[in-house]
């Protein structure tokens, strides 16, 4: 067992952890964060997508000693009480969403791009999500939901 | 007068957005509980061998172990219309991925180290991994008890074959048909196995308490097949199994009927009081959950010189897996269903499910119809080419429309294909094509534009049911207790609607809520694109009840008769003084007296519905008057690049127009015909499950297995017709899975009008471009 320490959504917490533990098990089993969603377990798929010290990253290929002393951001961190965050608001109003496995890998991903990149063009928003798989949508939702968040937050 | 606003047609946000996004919604693998255990599975490593020995003794020793089970522990077989699948392998495997053993234990670590201490021996069995050459006589029998197997009086297996079932269309003689034909066109197409790939693997926790009551938490589809299916297999009461399905991450029929909840009852039933949860990992969804179907289809059509179609004689036979229990309906759904959209005189139809050595067939989105209609739409138009027709032309004279008859001899109404076709005809911009495309091959890419039309009819037993609750709560606002189950095609925003519009009530007072097959109403399943249109008939119903309730309440309150009120906006009023009002909440629970004594009681509605008159197919001939409750028509388009060097397809748009009777909500509508549109493109170009000449899945992860990302994007144009249903909800048809249908032929006809090569294999890969672009120019 190893300690880590870190900040998970503006807060920090230490835990005693399997080294072979990944971010993924350690936000879900640990943390009852159970936004993050696994869909494959190897960095295909993206469900699993959070930010971690501004990057998205694939919380299932972080192990824990990566961990220690991060900032990690997760769906769960994104609202403050019931007041959404803009890309949230955004897959609502763009019903970018159908069964929602995908959903807070994808806001994650989108978040994270907006992030680093407020102002993007339709075409680095598909490469900022083409990594996370969705079955449901056709993408075509989630990616006009990204850049009106992206409108959004500019006015 | 009050103005009223209709919910039917509304563009009603989704009613699980907030929860989707906050990642406050649970799935199964969400939920914990204490003293948890958990399962991992044993899997065959033959396609096709007898189980010698198995010895679970090491595994049994190791600590944290709580319990191993093998077939021997439960060996009852079980199924939704054959019963044919037991949850472990017992004596023999029958394909790769088969469970043989299972281990509940404190960990999932420990449970993955106890099987890898299983020893099993096996003896392996010649395999049948092409089902053509699994129906032939003398092929290894992969289910040698074939003949002694419950099922439903609508399949009908042969005893000592392969062939679990035969489903058989005689309509007039198909010879005369023929000989009337001036000419005759043959052709054969093949689909692979694809698979689902829902992005949350199949997920279950089950727990048997002292009682022997099970508990299911199961990311399903059938929360009521389940509990049945279990119940018939543990020859318990219904009482003793309770199934929740808390939401459900994507299903597209992977998920209908019993699943992975079947290797955990017998774990469940050793170790008491101890929910037990087991998740499947994405290498285990590949090879061991419900995969669509193979099939090999053999067509031929007798035309006239004018380009009318006499006859079509067309044999089916699907590679359908080692286990057939649900396999068996998607081969009867394509034989029904194998007019397509044409009017056609004289059909023979030979739809064969046949066993093979590989993951078991099952339902994925379209239920046989995606399958067929890629070889039924390519043959239209290799037809109306081999003609000196266009194919819009060719097709528009042979269209089934009111009064035609389909493969059933049922007499069609209401029948919406052409508009369809005129439809997306003007929205693709198509441009006559008449002869051979004479493509320009010297820019290196080549375009051209396909079409493909499609029909489905809900795949149901004839009396699947629906029924819903409407009961409130103090403050008025409405609990809708359904069963049917929220899989991402927003069924609940739906309903929601329907529930508002009839009660009088604002949508957003209406919970709908998840299943619980202890408490919520009967549903059969949620498959089929059924749910809209059955369990929108019983949510009408139910609401329609529990208005006249609320009238009784506000007559005895108003002193008027019931006939003069209304309920609007959560009120109930005297029409001709709409200043006369009682709030909802004021009543629903009871009425009050002037006098302070009680009236009433709380208002609680109920509706249920069966499609009336669907009558059995019969069993030589395959007709019947009305043998589905409705049937769904819908066309693709679709403009596509192909790159001449690498023969990459770049799909650039596809229009859809479905008539889907009354849209109820027209965004949600529109947002499943995207979703499906990509999942074919998907289909259409990447997805093939891949097997070596053992029968073993040699891709199984999404690296090796490539389905759809956001860069493959198309502009897409989605309409609808709005050909009303006789029993449809304010006339809605069932829609969903139609969407993904059309667009791998629609595409493969493009291709042949691009370059003047048919593909008829899926998918079309740019290997096979490639090499069919290098056979025919040379280049
Ligand atoms: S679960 Fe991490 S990428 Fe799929
Ligand atoms: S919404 Fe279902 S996987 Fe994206």
């Amino acid at each position: 067992m190893i300690s880590v320490r870190f900040k998970v959504n503006n807060e920090w917490v230490e835990l005693l952890v399997h080294p072979h533990h990944r971010l993924i098990d350690i936000l879900r089993e640990e943390l009852d964060l159970t936004g993050a969603k696994e869909g494959c377990g190897g960095g295909e798929c993206g469900s699993c997508t959070v930010i971690m010290n501004g990057q998205p990253v694939n919380a299932c290929l972080v192990l824990a000693p990566e961990v220690d002393g991060a900032e990690i951001l997760t769906v769960e961190g994104l609202s403050k009480d019931e007041e959404l965050d803009i890309v949230q608001e955004a897959f609502i109003d763009e019903g970018a969403l159908q069964c929602g496995y995908c959903t807070p890998g994808m806001i994650m991903s989108a978040k994270a791009l907006l992030m680093r990149n407020p102002n993007p063009t339709r075409e680095e928003v598909i490469e900022a999500i083409s990594g996370n798989l969705c079955r449901c949508t056709g993408y075509i939702r989630i990616v006009n939901a990204v850049l009106k968040a992206a409108q959004k937050a500019r006015v | 007068m009050i103005k009223k606003e209709s919910y039917i047609g509304k563009s009603v946000k989704r009613k699980d957005g907030p929860e989707k996004v906050t990642g406050s919604a649970k799935y199964v693998g969400d939920l914990k509980f204490g003293s948890m255990l958990y399962a991992k599975i044993l899997r065959s490593k033959y396609a096709h061998a007898k189980i010698i020995r198995i010895d679970t003794s090491k595994a049994e020793k190791l600590p944290g172990v709580k319990a191993v089970v093998t077939g021997k522990d439960f060996p009852q077989r079980m199924g939704l219309y054959l019963l044919d699948r037991t949850p472990y392998a017992v004596d023999k495997v029958r394909y790769y991925g088969e469970p043989v053993a299972g281990v509940a234990a404190v960990s999932e670590e420990i449970a993955q180290k106890a099987i890898e201490l299983i020893e099993v021996e096996y003896e392996e069995l010649p395999a049948v991994l092409d089902p053509r050459e699994g129906m032939k006589e003398g092929a290894p029998l992969i289910h040698p008890d074939l003949k002694n197997y419950e099922h439903v009086p609508a399949i009908y297996p042969k005893p000592d074959t392969n062939i679990s079932n035969h489903f058989k269309i005689r309509k007039g003689n198909v010879e005369e048909g023929f000989a009337k034909s001036d000419y005759i066109f043959e052709g054969e197409y093949y689909v692979p196995q694809i698979q689902h790939t829902p992005i949350e693997t199949h997920t279950a926790i089950v727990m048997c308490d002292s009682t022997g009551k099970f508990t299911i938490w199961s990311s399903n589809q059938s929360p009521n097949a389940v509990r049945k299916i279990l119940s018939h297999s543990l020859k318990i009461p219904m009482t003793k199994i309770r199934v929740l399905g808390p939401y459900c991450g994507g299903g597209f029929g992977a998920k209908a009927g019993v699943n992975i909840e079947a290797p955990l009852i017998p774990l469940a039933l050793k170790l008491r009081n101890k929910p037990i949860k087991y998740v499947t990992t994405r290498e285990e969804e590949f090879r061991d959950t419900f995969v669509r179907q193979g099939m090999y289809a053999k067509i031929k059509t007798g035309v006239t010189k004018e380009g009318r179609i006499v006859a079509q004689e067309l044999e089916m036979v699907w590679d359908a897996g080692a286990y057939n229990e649900y396999g068996v309906n998607i081969t009867r759904a394509a034989g029904y269903s194998s007019a397509g959209v044409y009017d056609i005189p004289y059909m023979k139809t030979d739809s064969y499910c046949v066993y093979t050595n590989k993951p078991n067939g099952g339902p994925l989105r379209g239920f046989g119809m995606s399958e067929m209609h890629w070889a039924i739409e390519q043959h239209m138009d290799m037809i109306a080419h081999k003609l000196g027709m266009d194919p819009i032309e060719f097709r528009l004279k042979n269209i089934q429309r009111d009064g035609s008859t389909n493969a059933t001899g049922q007499v069609l109404k209401d029948v919406g294909i052409e508009k369809c076709i005129l439809r997306a005809k003007e929205l693709i911009g198509w441009e006559e094509i008449k002869g051979e495309p004479k493509p320009e091959l010297s820019s290196g890419k080549v375009r051209a534009k396909g079409l493909a039309c499609m029909i489905k009819a809900p795949a149901m037993p004839n009396n699947a049911a629906s029924s819903a609750i409407v009961k409130f709560n103090d403050d008025g606002t409405v609990a809708l207790l359904i069963t049917a189950q929220e899989i991402g095609q927003g069924a609940f925003t739906a309903l929601a609607q329907i529930c508002a519009e009839e009660l009088g009530v604002p949508e957003d007072w209406i919970k709908v809520s998840q299943p619980d097959t202890d408490y919520t109403a009967y549903e059969w399943q949620t498959v089929a694109s059924r749910i809209t249109y059955s369990a929108g008939n019983a949510v009408i119903r139910a609401a329609r009840d529990a208005k006249r309730q609320l009238l009784e309440m506000g007559a005895k309150h108003f002193g008027v008769p019931l006939e003069e009120l209304d309920v609007y906006d959560g009120y109930v009023y005297v029409v001709a003084d709409p200043a006369r009002k009682i709030a909802v909440k004021d009543i629903a629970l009871g009425l009050t007296l002037p006098d302070g004594s009680g009236w009433g009681g709380p208002v609680i509605g109920k509706g249920v519905f069966i499609p009336e008159g669907v009558v059995s197919f019969d069993k030589e001939t395959g007709q019947s008057p009305k043998g589905v409750s409705h049937w769904t028509y819908g066309v693709q388009a679709v403009d596509i690049e192909v790159d001449v060097d690498t023969g990459k397809i770049d799909v650039k748009k596809v229009v859809a127009v479905y008539d889907i009777g009354k849209v109820i909500n027209p965004d949600l509508a529109k947002a499943q015909t995207e979703g499906g549109i990509i999942q074919g493109l998907s289909t259409a170009l990447f997805e093939e499950m891949k097997f070596d000449e053992k029968g073993k899945l040699l891709n199984p992860s999404f690296v090796d297995y490539k389905i759809a990302t956001a860069a493959e994007l198309p502009e897409m144009i989605i309409d609808f017709i709005e050909t009303p249903l006789e029993d449809g909800p304010y006339g809605a048809r069932g829609f969903g899975e139609h969407v993904m249908v059309p667009t791998a032929p629609a595409i493969a006809n493009a291709l042949y009008n691009a370059l003047g090569i048919r593909i008829n294999t899926l998918p079309l890969t740019a290997e096979k471009v490639r090499k069919a672009i290098k056979e025919k120019y040379g280049i």
